[in-house]
């Protein structure tokens, strides 16, 4: 290669070479997939050799539209956001050459679905407080618990595992952080229905299931500090999307206003009213955090962002269901169904309603939300600590 | 697109109104100058006007102002509001200088080039309470002279020359001298409001009041949301500030759960006003979607800045109560606020026209 590859040109060059060398018309979807993580064009701002050439993250955009133009097949980004969103930055952050050079590609490619076992039924937003155990035993961990809320586990062939591996020391400093295969047959898989009917999440039984200590990311007893690294880029996932106006939960109940004259009422106009302007409001604040991350000014706004999604899709679902009287008495459909993606603002109005009852709860609670944005971003006193040097084994469970 | 962000001079001019701020308008000051007879403070208008020459930013350089845009105006906006500052800014500067935009012709270029260098203020004679959209009082007039009543004219007492609407579709031009401007105990002292009668005064035409008024009104609309912005933050950060050193119980208050969670909302707010009123500002300067940008952030920022000043005020406790404490100031500014140019209610009105959702 003699032509520089971290400006746009260069990268359209690559683009263009990945096409011709592979044309997307007659290769198949993950050879092509695997080709263009190894022309580095897949995550331009990781390193070479890893699915990216180093180059700033903004230039991916160049990449992206050269492929579609060409009518590529993508990685199905949706299908893989827990691993694209969450694992990859964590294992590139913390993880081995090994470890990296195993898992970035077939993360990447879609071939392996990452799924994420953080939350127990006794440790929600007490995370840190979980008590799965792993145990030493040669050059293996053995791993007993329960993980609950897990997306995805049913299509996962690797997950990224919290567990205690010294319930003698204060609860932050016991954890240790694994990847963890899911066809041990120690794993086992149980869907988990929710108040929707269908069961996006799964509940997760872990028997004796081993790992090799090869499988540990971070150090031991370093857990926590590397769960981070994966929840903080949960956060940047949720808030990151850019909407045109109406974009949202708002555009569905906008469309039958304006459509079925009959339903209007006094008050429901007001109500939508104001709900048009919070929601058009907390687009432009997505918006202005959007623009600050490019500028290289990134501001503690996001934190706010899922907090105010979370009450507008509940808010909004809401009114749309009294909005469809009769209709709003029913339901598309209960049965069970294990739905591959989710999409907030998909299926019908009482669906809407329902599921965004999820959205101030999953990926941190509006409430501890609050306390966050409180104490990091005001300077607020943080709440009383009444377990930080206290060894895990002897808080009241 | 759409710009939100503030730029490096944007910031360079936020750092000098603020430092002048600072310096010459405490709230001490504001507040023993209210009940004076002086409400306005014209030393530290000369210097925001002749000395920095801020009252000329919406006017282009060769009509004698600076040639900003409504994003600069804005940034003075957020300081004068954040100090509650007692200066006709808004009225001359925004509204009354929008005016006169509108109008073509050499007298109204005459009037333009005074307000733009701070030689004169200028005041537009309608309601302060008066939304973009909405009725307006026009007064008789007869063989160039003008007779009628018009109330609710905010900065009025402080106006060397009065924008008024008359019934023949006209806007005129009358100095103050020739009419009678009889202040009103208003809520809100730092910008006052006043009843304006004439009785045979001269008017000059200047061009149609309809589209100058318009123009006008919706562009204080939208600025108007930068000086709320500016209110809710001061109101914010100075009761975040209080509660981290008020202790009661033995802990400082700030930290209650309750309380806490009850600021971090309001920084919610906050920091979606921001985007809704750097949204307006940067519309209003494009005039591109002003309408719809003008209409959400006026819907928005009127309760968003009244909450603030509200929760200041009940967080501060019995001190937020007393006549020398600040608080009351953003209080009495922020209610105001809310009804000029337009109550929230006004512009979501608007926005269901703008936008097609259509009342029953």
């Amino acid at each position: 290669m003699t032509d520089s590859p971290v400006d746009a040109a260069g990268l359209r060059r690559r683009t263009r070479d990945l096409l011709a060398a592979h044309p997307p018309a007659t290769t198949d979807r993950p050879d092509f997939l695997r080709a263009r993580f190894d022309a580095g064009l897949a995550w331009v701002h990781y390193p070479e050799g890893l699915g990216g050439l180093g180059a700033p993250r903004s230039l991916q955009a160049v990449v992206d539209a050269e492929l579609e133009a060409a009518g590529a097949p993508d990685n199905d980004p949706r299908r893989i956001g827990i691993g694209l969103g969450m694992v990859a930055p964590t294992i590139l952050r913390h993880g081995t050459e090994e470890q990296k050079r195993r898992h970035l590609r077939p993360l990447w490619t879609g071939e392996e679905v990452w799924c994420q076992l953080f939350s127990e039924p006794g440790a929600g937003s007490d995370l840190a407080a979980l008590g799965t155990r792993a145990v030493r035993d040669g050059d293996h961990w053995v791993v007993d618990g329960q993980k609950v809320w897990t997306s995805s586990a049913h299509l996962a062939r690797w997950a990224i595992l919290i567990a205690r591996t010294d319930p003698g020391v204060p609860k932050h400093q016991g954890i240790t952080y694994f990847l963890c295969d899911m066809t041990d047959p120690g794993v086992e898989v149980r869907p988990l229905r929710q108040i929707t009917g269908e069961a996006e999440f799964n509940e997760v039984f872990l028997t004796g299931v081993r790992i090799p200590d090869s499988h540990r990311l971070g150090g031991i007893g370093d857990g926590w500090r590397v769960a981070r690294t994966t929840l903080m880029n949960e956060r940047v996932s949720i808030g990151g999307m850019r909407l045109p106006r109406e974009g949202g939960m708002i555009g569905p109940v906008a469309r039958t206003w304006r459509e079925r004259p009959e339903l209007r009422t006094h008050d429901l106009h007001q109500r939508l009213l104001k709900l048009w302007v919070e929601a058009e409001v907390a687009r432009l604040t997505g918006e202005r955090l959007r623009q600050q991350l490019v500028a290289g000014q990134p501001g503690p706004e996001g934190s706010g962002m899922k907090l105010a999604f979370a009450r507008l899709n509940q808010e909004i679902s809401g009114l749309e269901v009294e909005l469809l009287g009769e209709e709003g008495l029913l339901y598309d459909d209960w049965r069970m169904r294990r739905p591959e993606l989710v999409d907030f603002t998909g299926r019908d109005a009482g669906y809407r309603y329902l599921r965004s009852k999820g959205n101030s709860i999953e990926g941190g609670t509006s409430e501890v939300l609050l306390n966050i944005v409180a104490e990091r971003v005001l300077g607020l006193p943080a709440e009383p600590r009444t377990d930080k040097d206290v060894a895990w084994k002897d808080l009241a469970k | 697109m759409t710009d939100l962000l503030y730029s490096e001079e944007e910031e360079a001019l936020r750092a000098a109104v603020r430092d002048l701020l600072t310096d010459h308008c405490g709230p001490a000051g504001v507040i023993a100058r209210m009940e004076s007879d002086e409400p306005h403070d014209l030393a530290l208008w000369k210097s925001l006007a002749e000395g920095m020459g801020l009252a000329g930013l919406l006017v282009p350089e060769e009509r004698g102002g600076q040639g900003a845009t409504h994003r600069e105006a804005a940034v003075v906006l957020e300081e004068l509001g954040r100090a509650v500052a007692p200066v006709p800014y808004l009225t001359s500067a925004v509204v009354a200088t929008e005016a006169l935009l509108a109008c073509a012709g050499e007298e109204a270029a005459g009037l333009l080039a005074d307000l733009a260098s701070g030689r004169r203020i200028g005041a537009l004679a309608v309601g302060l309470h008066t939304a973009p959209g909405g009725a307006f009082r026009a007064v008789r007039v007869e063989g160039g002279r003008l007779h009628g009543e018009t109330a609710g004219i905010a900065d009025a007492a402080v106006a060397d020359v009065l924008l008024v609407p008359a019934e023949d579709g006209g806007l005129y031009a009358v100095g103050a001298d020739a009419v009678t401007v009889t202040p009103r105990v208003s809520l809100d002292l730092t910008r006052p409001v006043a009843t304006i009668v004439l009785e045979g005064a001269p008017g000059r035409r200047l061009g149609d009041a309809e589209p100058a008024v318009r123009r006008a009104l919706r562009a204080g609309a939208g600025l108007l949301a930068s000086e709320q912005l500016g209110l809710a933050e001061r109101s914010l950060t100075e009761t975040v500030n209080y509660l981290k050193e008020r202790r009661q119980f033995n802990r400082p208050v700030g930290g209650f759960q309750a309380l806490k969670h009850r600021l971090a909302q309001l920084w919610l707010q906050t920091v979606n006003l921001r985007a809704a009123a750097r949204s307006a500002a940067d519309a209003l300067a494009r005039g591109e979607d002003a309408d719809v940008a003008v209409a959400v952030a006026q819907a928005y920022a009127a309760p968003v800045a009244v909450h603030a000043a509200e929760e200041a005020l009940q967080l501060h406790g019995g001190i937020g109560m007393t006549w020398e404490h600040p608080a009351h100031l953003r209080l009495k500014r922020a209610k105001a606020d809310s009804l000029a140019y337009g109550t929230a209610g006004a512009h979501r009105e608007e926005l269901a026209a703008l936008v097609d959702l259509q009342a029953p």
